[in-house]
C-alpha cells in the first residue's frame, strides 16, 4: 500500500496480490452463493438463521461506520471545527461502510431482489426490522450526498457541488436522526426473543446499549483509520490534515473514554434491571465481565491517561482495541449469547465461505477506498475550493 | 368491535407511525387480546398419544411435501430429537420418564399458531397473517428471505429452504389453512388414531381440557399449556408429565411477542421529533456562542484602538501643549532678551548722550 502512494510502475504490491487473490475467491464464492443457494456456503441452520453475514457485516459493518454521523455532528452541529479535516474520511468510512452492508444483505437474504419490497410492495410496520431497513436505505443516500461533493470537486462540478454544500447541516442532522434510530434498533431487533438470548445480554435497553456503543465504535474507528490514513496515504495529506491529526486523535480518544465510561455504567445498570447478579457466576456471567472490563472500563481508563499524558501511540492502540470490543460485543449478542440454551451440537460456527465472503466484502471497501483517496480530495482541501466554513 | 389481527399489530408495533393518521394506539394500553372468538384450534393431549407417527404421515401427505429416507413406520428415529424441518411441518418426539419411572411420554412439535404472532410481528413485508380462523399463514409471494421470523419465533417453528437458490421459502405448518376453510380436519388430526389430538374451536377446546384434568387429575399436571404462554395459542397441549420434561419450555412467560417490541417502536417518533429541535438548537447555541465571541473579540478591538487613540490623542495634545508652551517660553525669552538688548541698548544711549558727540553720530546710524 505504501508503494502505492509514491508511483511505483508494477501493479504486483504485495497489497494488490493479497487483495488480488481474496477477491478471486470472494467471486468464486459469491457465484456458488447465487447458483447453489445459501445451503451450499453456509453452516446457516433452522436453529440458527443469522449467521456472522448479519453478526458481522451487518451489526459490527453498521456500529463501524458511525464515524460518520459522529464526526459530522461534531464539527458542523457542536461546533468543533478543529475537527474539520477528520469529516471527509469519516463520511467517506461511513458510506463505504453502509455500501458493504448493503451489498451483505444481498448475500444473507434469500431473495435480494425483492429488498425494496418492504417499501414498494407491503410494509410490515411492526417490524424493528423495517426500521432498521428504512433508515439504513435513508442513510445510504444521505450518506453518498455528504460524500458526493469530493467527487464532484474531483469531476470539476462546480455548481452541483455548491448547491449540496448548502445542505450540508440539514444532511447532518437527517444524518443524526437516521442513525439515532437505526444503530438503535439494531439492538432492538433482539428485543422480541428474551427466550433466547442469553439474560445477562437481553435488556430492554438494548437498543440505547448499541446507539451508545455505536458513538464509542464511531469514534475508535475515526482514530483507527486517521492512524492508517496517516502511515499509508501521508503524501495525499495537506497541511490542515497532518497539523490536525494528533488534535483528532486527542480530542476523540477523550471522548471515547467520556463515552464508554457511561456505558459502562447503563451496562450494570442493565444488570441491576433484571436483576442478574448470580449469573455473573457461570461461564456466561464470566464472558460477560470479559467483556464489560477488559472491552469496556480497560479502554475507558487507557484512553484517559492516553489523553491526560498525550500518549498518542496509547490512543491509538485503544481504539484498536475498543474497535475489537464493539466487535466481540455484537458477536456475543447475535451469535455467542443467543441459542445459549441449545446443546452444543446445534450451535452455529461460521463456514469458511461464510467468513471468506466477510473478508472478500471488507476487501473491496479497501480498495475502492484506496481508489478513492489517491484521486478525490479527501485527505486534502481541493485548492479551487479552499475551506468556505 | 372488529379489529383485524392486521390492525391490530399495526397499532400495537407502528404506535408512533398510527399517530400521525390519527388512528388509537392500544400499545401502552391494558387492553388484552384473547384472540379472535371463532378461531380454531388444536388440543393435543399427551397421556393418548401412542408415539405412532402416523400424524406426520398425514401431514406430509396433505401437504404434498417430500417424502423422509425413513419411512413413517420406522420407529427408532424417536430415539432421537427432531426438530420441525423444510420438509416436515411436524414431528413427535419420545422422552423416557427416568426420575418418575413413568411410561415414556411425547411430544408433537408443530406451529402453535399463536394468537399474537411473533413472526407476523417481525416480518418486515407483512408476510404472514393471523386469520380469522386461527390459522397463521405465511404468503412466499412477498418474503425476502431476511429469516427475522425464524429469530422471534419463540417455539422455534418457522424453518428455510437454504437449498433453493432461486426460490427459498420459510416452511411452517398452515393448521392446513386449505383444509380448514372447506371445513375439513387437518391432517394429522385426521389421521391420529388414538384421539390424542381434538381440532375445535379454541374456546371449547380450553373447555375441554379443563374438564379432562377436573375429571382425571391424577393423570394429569394442572396446567393447559398455551392458554397463556406467549399471549396465548391456538395449539393447547395437556400432559402427564410436567412440559417441561417433554422438552416444552417454561421459561416464555405470557407476554405476546408484539408487546415485547412496542416500546422501542414508540421510541421512534419521538426521536424523529425531538432530535431536529434538540440538534438544531445545539447548532444555534454554538452559532451564538460564535457570535458572541466574534462580536466580543470586535469590540475588545475597538475598545483597545479607542483606547490606544485616546491616549494617542491626549499624548498629542500634551506633547502640542509643550511644545506650544516651548514656543511660548522661547518667545517670551526672544522677547526679553530682545528688550532686555533694547533696554541696554538704551542705557548705552543714554550713556552715549551723556558722551555727548558720540550720540549724534549713534543716532544717525540708526535713521
Amino acid at each position: 500500500m505504501s508503494d502505492d502512494a509514491t508511483t511505483t510502475k508494477s501493479y504486483f504490491t504485495p497489497f494488490n496480490i493479497i487483495a488480488g487473490i481474496i477477491v478471486i475467491i470472494g467471486l468464486f464464492i459469491t457465484a456458488l452463493r447465487f447458483t447453489k443457494g445459501l445451503g451450499a456456503v453456509t453452516n446457516l441452520s433452522d436453529y440458527n438463521p443469522w449467521g456472522i453475514w448479519i453478526g458481522f457485516d451487518l451489526l459490527v459493518g453498521v456500529a463501524l461506520a458511525a464515524g460518520g454521523y459522529v464526526t459530522s455532528a461534531a464539527v458542523y452541529i457542536f461546533g468543533m471545527k478543529r475537527y474539520h479535516s477528520a469529516v471527509r474520511p469519516a463520511i467517506l468510512t461511513g458510506f463505504l461502510g453502509y455500501a458493504l452492508v448493503v451489498a451483505a444483505l444481498n448475500y444473507d437474504v434469500g431473495r435480494p431482489w425483492r429488498l425494496p419490497y418492504p417499501f414498494i410492495v407491503q410494509q410490515g410496520t411492526t417490524s424493528l426490522l423495517f426500521e432498521v431497513a428504512a433508515c439504513v436505505a435513508l442513510y445510504l443516500t444521505v450518506l453518498f450526498i455528504e460524500f458526493s461533493p469530493a467527487a464532484m470537486e474531483w469531476l470539476g462540478l462546480k455548481r452541483a457541488r455548491s448547491v449540496v454544500v448548502k445542505l450540508t447541516l440539514l444532511l447532518t442532522i437527517f444524518g443524526v436522526i437516521l442513525s439515532t434510530l437505526h444503530q438503535s434498533s439494531l439492538g432492538a431487533l433482539f428485543l422480541i426473543a428474551p427466550a433466547k438470548l442469553h439474560p445477562l445480554w437481553y435488556s430492554p435497553y438494548l437498543p440505547v446499549f448499541f446507539f451508545v456503543s455505536s458513538i464509542i465504535a464511531g469514534l475508535s474507528m475515526v482514530i483507527f483509520e486517521s492512524t492508517l490514513s496517516h502511515r499509508y496515504f501521508a503524501a495525499k495529506m495537506d497541511e490542515a490534515h497532518k497539523k490536525e491529526k494528533d488534535t483528532v486523535t486527542l480530542g476523540f480518544g477523550k471522548a471515547a473514554s467520556l463515552v464508554l465510561s457511561g456505558y459502562f455504567i447503563i451496562k450494570v445498570i442493565g444488570i441491576s434491571e433484571g436483576n442478574h447478579w448470580h449469573l455473573l457466576g457461570t461461564s456466561y456471567g464470566l464472558w460477560f465481565l470479559v467483556e464489560i472490563f477488559g472491552f469496556v472500563a480497560l479502554p475507558c481508563f487507557l484512553f484517559a491517561i492516553g489523553v491526560r499524558e498525550k500518549k498518542l501511540n496509547l490512543i491509538k492502540w485503544t481504539a484498536v482495541w475498543t474497535v475489537l470490543g464493539i466487535i466481540v460485543n455484537r458477536f456475543n449478542i447475535c451469535l455467542v449469547a443467543f441459542n445459549w440454551h441449545l446443546p452444543s451440537s446445534e450451535r452455529y460456527f461460521p463456514h469458511w465461505m461464510e467468513i471468506g465472503i466477510s473478508v472478500f466484502l471488507v476487501t473491496v471497501g479497501l480498495i475502492v477506498y484506496r481508489f478513492i483517496v489517491t484521486r478525490m480530495p479527501i485527505l486534502y482541501a481541493h485548492p479551487d475550493y479552499p475551506e468556505e466554513h | 368491535m372488529s379489529i383485524t389481527r392486521r390492525k391490530f399489530l399495526g397499532w400495537l408495533g407502528a404506535a408512533g407511525l398510527s399517530t400521525t393518521v390519527g388512528t388509537a394506539v392500544d400499545a401502552a394500553s391494558n387492553k388484552q387480546f384473547k384472540g379472535y372468538a371463532e378461531g380454531s384450534g388444536v388440543l393435543f393431549d399427551n397421556t393418548r398419544c401412542i408415539g405412532c407417527r402416523k400424524c406426520e404421515e398425514g401431514c406430509n401427505k396433505v401437504n404434498e411435501l417430500p417424502l423422509p429416507e425413513r419411512s413413517f413406520d420406522d420407529l427408532s428415529v424417536l430415539e432421537n430429537r427432531r426438530r420441525t424441518t423444510a420438509k416436515t411441518y411436524t414431528v413427535v418426539n419420545r422422552y423416557e420418564q427416568v426420575s418418575s419411572s413413568k411410561a415414556p411420554a411425547y411430544r408433537k412439535i408443530q406451529c402453535n399458531h399463536c394468537l399474537e404472532p411473533a413472526c407476523a410481528s417481525a416480518c418486515f413485508v407483512r408476510a404472514f397473517t393471523k386469520n380469522k380462523n386461527g390459522a397463521v399463514t405465511y404468503d412466499a409471494s412477498v418474503c425476502v428471505g431476511c429469516r427475522y421470523c425464524m429469530i422471534a419465533c419463540p417455539f422455534e417453528i418457522p424453518t428455510y429452504e437454504y437449498d433453493r437458490a432461486f426460490t427459498p421459502r420459510v416452511m411452517k405448518c398452515t393448521m392446513c389453512y386449505p383444509r380448514i376453510s372447506k371445513d375439513l380436519l387437518p391432517g394429522c388430526v385426521e389421521a391420529c388414531p388414538t384421539e390424542a389430538l381434538t381440532f375445535g374451536k379454541r374456546v371449547d377446546l380450553i373447555r375441554i381440557g379443563r374438564e379432562r384434568i377436573r375429571r382425571f387429575p391424577e393423570r394429569y399436571v394442572d396446567h393447559i399449556y398455551g392458554e397463556y404462554e406467549m399471549g396465548g395459542t391456538s395449539w393447547l397441549y395437556i400432559s402427564g408429565v410436567p412440559f417441561k420434561e417433554v422438552g416444552m419450555r417454561e421459561d416464555l412467560g405470557i407476554t405476546p411477542a408484539p408487546k415485547l417490541t412496542s416500546g422501542a417502536l414508540s421510541g421512534v417518533p419521538i426521536v424523529v421529533g425531538l432530535w431536529p429541535v434538540l440538534l438544531t438548537g445545539i447548532y444555534a447555541i454554538n452559532k451564538r456562542k460564535e457570535k458572541i465571541e466574534l462580536q466580543d473579540k470586535q469590540q475588545a478591538v475597538a475598545d483597545a484602538l479607542a483606547k490606544a487613540n485616546a491616549e494617542a490623542e491626549s499624548k498629542l495634545k500634551e506633547a502640542m501643549e509643550k511644545s506650544k508652551k516651548e514656543k511660548e517660553a522661547a518667545i517670551e525669552k526672544a522677547v526679553s532678551k530682545a528688550l532686555e538688548e533694547a533696554a541696554k541698548a538704551q542705557s548705552e544711549e543714554t550713556a552715549d548722550a551723556q558722551a555727548g558727540e558720540a550720540t549724534k553720530e549713534a543716532s544717525e546710524e540708526d535713521a
